[in-house]
């Protein structure tokens, strides 16, 4: 195994272009990709902590018949809040946390194409997840479900704050996704490592690159959709008021967005799955170019099969059926990848048995459940009998759970020693692990069950007589032990943080560039660019830094980075990379003064939002010394 | 707080349990899937776990050589996308045969049911026979019977999990679906589509009877009130004319045709009452009346301020209506 090191001089001039000191305003200024990305993963964490407690007030509530444990504006309200908070500011977040601190490590460069829209995108998904959560304080959080229909969510029927909450937050956040999205696509395409062209890319890159053009497509819809809702809900518009305009306008605009978020919010995390498995199978991956062009096939498919979110609102039976069957369709490139996993579990030189390997066989079985139950639901006359009950909600969380927690564990597990420095513990891991699974089973698996008995979703209780208590006794139990599983990992990072062994740069023996530099790694990631000849560099015997004497690929003189060519990887640049500063932060705060103006409906608080806006902008673009061009 | 639906004996509403045509194909399409999904479950799991059985020859860690491209063709290319293709071609050739089956009535019904979807209740109108009702279809057993469905307020689904699948109720827009009872007996449905506050409380029950008794029963409800005989019911209607009930609920036959809330006519026989929330005994009914907004958060029938007595004499009249 090759390790990249460089001479003491280079070390102390990379040192003083690329780490700051400690303090405040450094850590309020930085844009380095780590911090950035290891806030991610905090904040959505904390975020999927608030979504588990509002889940299990609603267990807790159905626990029993009649139950009076909750109001059902409680219960709406918490309904909303999971959804909303799981599907939007944890499952994708935390993958943006995983890929901002990761790909500059996977691809070899020392920082993201756009290190300040990076910060800003941190800024904004924290933000915006503040503006969304202000509404819960004051007791008008969002009630009209996760989709929000219309028009239930329209100014006739809901004529509080609560939904302007609602599309207010999510706009805000749809510009942190989007930016994010961008910045994975320029960092992928421009900034690899010399000698890592397209077919040498790890597999996370191609997720992540999927994702990315996903975001960027399929935002904009999301974005249509929630202007005209509060154009309708402020300013007396007519999109979605049945007289003049159409309520099933916004189940399409939302679910042509909606669709492609489920593939957004799984896909980089089948891609890290895809990096994690032949660490523990001691074998590349089987199949590598057939799991990439199934990927691509299903960030493409996943946009073309949003009307069977819609089957029973009376769409022609002809229209239905193409959807179905581009439905079916979409599960061709998940069988691929999933026999591609179990190929190369198969034909594994051995098994190395530690946690993250137990969660992603749990994920593979948590995957084809979830993607059955997904099939069955493709199937439109037996879609008519479970849409909007307990069978859906179970299908949901087999795929949300199985294909993004389950691989999210397996990730922290294993790129934690990475940012940390020190392994997490194994034996509470194992317990972590079979907790987790067997709570996730029983919350989740008799919902199938009970929504084919005919308990329909977002009921706030249900009479005793028709027989579904049990069934739910058993979920609410399950969604306790599940919650516990989810405790013992916190409580694990908490005391290996301490008390971990120490990782050193290559734990696992694995074979990309991240294990080729300490952990934690420095401030500037690679002291030598490195340079790569196969799909797994650090299995191949061969030398990361051959041929980077000079000052080629060390760029120690100033804050720099190598960029190269799209396809081949071929160095074609040097990238200044800028310093730490205050205006993307300075941003974020300016629209959050904005959004909150525009909930409230208070026209100073907007206009000095506006031009804190405009201000920070022009500050963040205006040219430094040296910056002009020639 | 509440008792729904304790004497009203409806069995499980298990789409799983069909009684009607288009549920039962929508069942047995299921079913096949289950099967199919189970078949390759097992598979799955063997694939998964065989390998992870087998103990590992020795300890050594060194990574080993890529598969050869052979082996990784024979995994994606057969066991990835062709058998699953192949499978699924098949499930959408079934999905198709049963969605033919299911989307029209094998013959034409005579029989077209208007439901209009209110927030939290069901209005039920005979289109042509003058029977307006809520929160209960009468259908005669073995008929196809067609439903028009239309929304006065927000989107709901109608949803008869014994008899067919869900169908969406859209203000501004009409749906067609239709429902089949093959046995005598009373279903349970309810909304399917989350429509606010009382989406819980939303329920209905369909009582599919002999076609000599369903006869009986329209023509019975295209009959108006009766006038009220005893003195107590006529002190009731009273109430009901000053208190202001008339102003949204109709008793045909009288004066009175309010038309926000359920037609009242004949009230005194149906099952369920405000929604399907709550069996229709005089002391729920006295109850709703008096706290609708205790028995039903959220509910818009509004709570009316009366001395007792004047509850008493009230119910008595509702009771009256039969």
């Amino acid at each position: 195994m090759s390790t990249i090191e460089a001479g003491p001089g280079v070390e102390e001039r990379l040192r003083t272009n690329w780490e700051p000191p400690e303090t405040l305003y450094f850590q309020l200024a930085s844009v380095d990709h780590k911090k950035i990305g290891k806030r991610y993963l905090i904040t959505a964490f904390l975020f999927l902590l608030v979504g588990g407690v509002e889940a299990l007030l609603m267990r807790m509530q159905l626990s029993r018949p009649e139950n009076t444990l909750l109001t059902p504006e409680q219960y709406d309200q918490l309904f909303t809040m999971h959804g909303v908070t799981m599907i939007f500011w944890y499952a994708a977040p935390i993958l943006s946390g995983f890929g901002n601190y990761l790909v500059p490590l996977f691809i070899g460069s020392r920082d993201m194409a756009f290190p300040r829209l990076n910060a800003f995108s941190y800024w904004t998904f924290l933000l915006s997840g503040i503006v969304l959560y202000t509404g819960a304080l004051i007791g008008m959080a969002p009630d009209g479900g996760w989709f929000a229909y219309t028009p239930l969510t329209g100014p006739a029927f809901s004529p509080g704050l609560n939904l302007d909450f609602y599309a207010i937050s999510l706009l805000f956040l749809t510009i942190s996704t989007t930016a994010g999205a961008i910045n994975f696509i320029v960092t992928i395409f421009k900034m690899r490592c010399p000698g890592m062209s397209m077919s040498r890319m790890p597999l996370a890159l191609w997720s992540t690159l999927t994702m990315s053009f996903a975001v960027v497509f399929g935002m904009p819809p999301l974005t249509a959709a929630l202007v005209f809702l509060e154009l309708e809900r402020r300013w007396n518009f007519h999109f979605f008021d049945p007289l003049s305009g159409s309520p099933l306008l916004w189940q399409h605009l939302f679910w042509i967005f909606g669709h492609p978020w489920v593939y957004i919010v799984i896909l980089p995390a089948t891609g890290l799955v895809s990096m994690m498995l032949p660490t523990f199978c001691r074998r590349p991956i089987v199949g590598h170019t057939y799991i990439v062009l199934a990927t691509i096939a299903t960030g493409m498919a996943g946009f073309g099969v949003w009307v069977h979110h819609m089957f029973a609102t009376g769409i022609p039976v002809l229209s239905t059926t193409f959807f179905s069957a581009a439905s079916l369709t979409v599960s061709i490139p998940s069988g691929i990848q999933i026999f591609g996993w179990l190929a190369t579990i198969w034909h594994a030189k051995r098994h190395v048995w530690r946690t993250p390997f137990y969660f992603i066989v749990g994920f593979i079985v948590l995957f084809v459940i979830g993607g059955f139950s997904g099939v069955m639901t493709a199937a439109i006359p037996a879609d008519w009998q479970e849409t909007d009950t307990y069978f859906v909600v179970a299908h949901i969380h087999y795929v949300l759970i199985g294909i993004n927690l389950f691989p999210v564990m397996a990730a922290f597990y294993y790129w934690l020693p990475k940012m940390t420095g020190r392994m997490l513990d194994e034996r509470l891991g194992r317990w972590n692990f079979w907790v987790m699974f067997t709570g996730m089973n029983i919350a989740f698996f008799p919902m199938h069950v009970v929504g084919m008995l005919g308990m329909t979703r977002r009921i706030y209780t249900y009479p005793a007589h028709l027989g579904w208590t049990w069934l739910n006794q058993v979920e609410t139990v399950g969604g306790f032990i599940f919650a516990a599983g989810v405790l013992i990992f916190v409580a694990n990072y908490f005391i290996s943080r301490k008390n971990g062994v120490r990782a050193g740069p290559n734990p696992w023996q694995a074979s990309s560039l991240e294990w080729s530099v300490s952990s934690p790694p420095p401030a500037w990631n690679f002291s030598v660019i490195p340079a790569v000849a196969s799909r797994e560099p650090l299995w191949d015997g061969t030398d990361l830094l051959a041929g980077g004497g000079g000052d080629g690929r060390v760029l120690s003189h100033e804050k720099k980075t190598l960029g190269t060519t799209v396809l081949d990887a071929v160095p074609d640049s040097v990238l200044h990379m800028p310093e730490d500063t205050l205006y993307p932060l300075g941003l974020s705060v300016a629209l959050t003064v904005l959004f909150y103006g525009l909930v409230f409906k208070s026209v100073p608080v907007f206009a000095v939002g506006l031009l804190a806006t405009f201000a920070a902008i022009v500050g963040w673009l205006w040219p430094k010394p040296g910056e002009l061009p020639e | 707080m509440m008792a729904l639906l304790q004497a009203v004996t409806v069995p499980q509403p298990s789409a799983l349990d069909p009684h009607g045509p288009a549920a039962a194909r929508e069942a047995t399409l299921w079913w096949v899937m289950l099967a199919i999904a189970t078949v390759i479950f097992i598979l799955v799991l063997y694939l998964l776990l065989r390998p992870l059985f087998r103990r590992p020859v020795d300890g050594d860690t060194t990574p080993g050589e890529a598969m050869p491209p052979d082996v990784q063709r024979r995994w994606l290319v057969w066991g990835g996308a062709v058998m699953p293709a192949a499978v699924l071609f098949v499930l959408f050739l079934f999905t198709l045969t049963t969605l033919a089956a299911v989307r029209m009535p094998a013959r034409a019904g005579d029989l077209t049911i208007e439901v209009i979807g209110h927030r939290w209740w069901w209005e039920v109108r005979y289109p042509g026979r003058g029977v307006v009702t809520a929160d209960e279809l009468h259908i005669p057993v073995g008929r196809p019977v067609r439903i028009r469905l239309s929304s006065d307020d927000v989107i709901h689904s109608f949803w008869v999990p014994q008899l067919a699948g869900k169908t969406d109720l859209i203000p501004g827009q009409g749906n067609d679906t239709w429902i089949q009872a093959s046995q005598a007996g009373t279903y349970y449905g309810k909304c399917g589509e989350y429509c606010g506050r009382q989406h819980a409380h939303m329920a209905f029950v369909v009582v599919a009877q002999a076609p000599g008794e369903f006869d009986q029963w329209l023509a019975r409800e295209a009959l108006g009130a009766q006038a009220a005989g005893d003195s107590g019911a006529v002190v009731g209607q009273k109430v009901f004319r000053d208190r202001g009930c008339a102003f949204c609920h109709a008793v045909r036959g009288t004066p009175y045709h309010g038309d926000v809330g359920p037609d009242l006519t004949h009230i005194a026989s149906r099952r369920l009452l405000a929604g399907g929330s709550f069996d229709n005994t005089r002391g729920m009914l006295a109850g709703w009346i008096a706290n609708p907004d205790v028995m039903k958060p959220g509910t818009l029938m509004p709570a009316v301020e009366m001395p007792a007595d004047e509850l008493q004499a009230l119910v008595d009249y509702l009771q009256t209506l039969k």
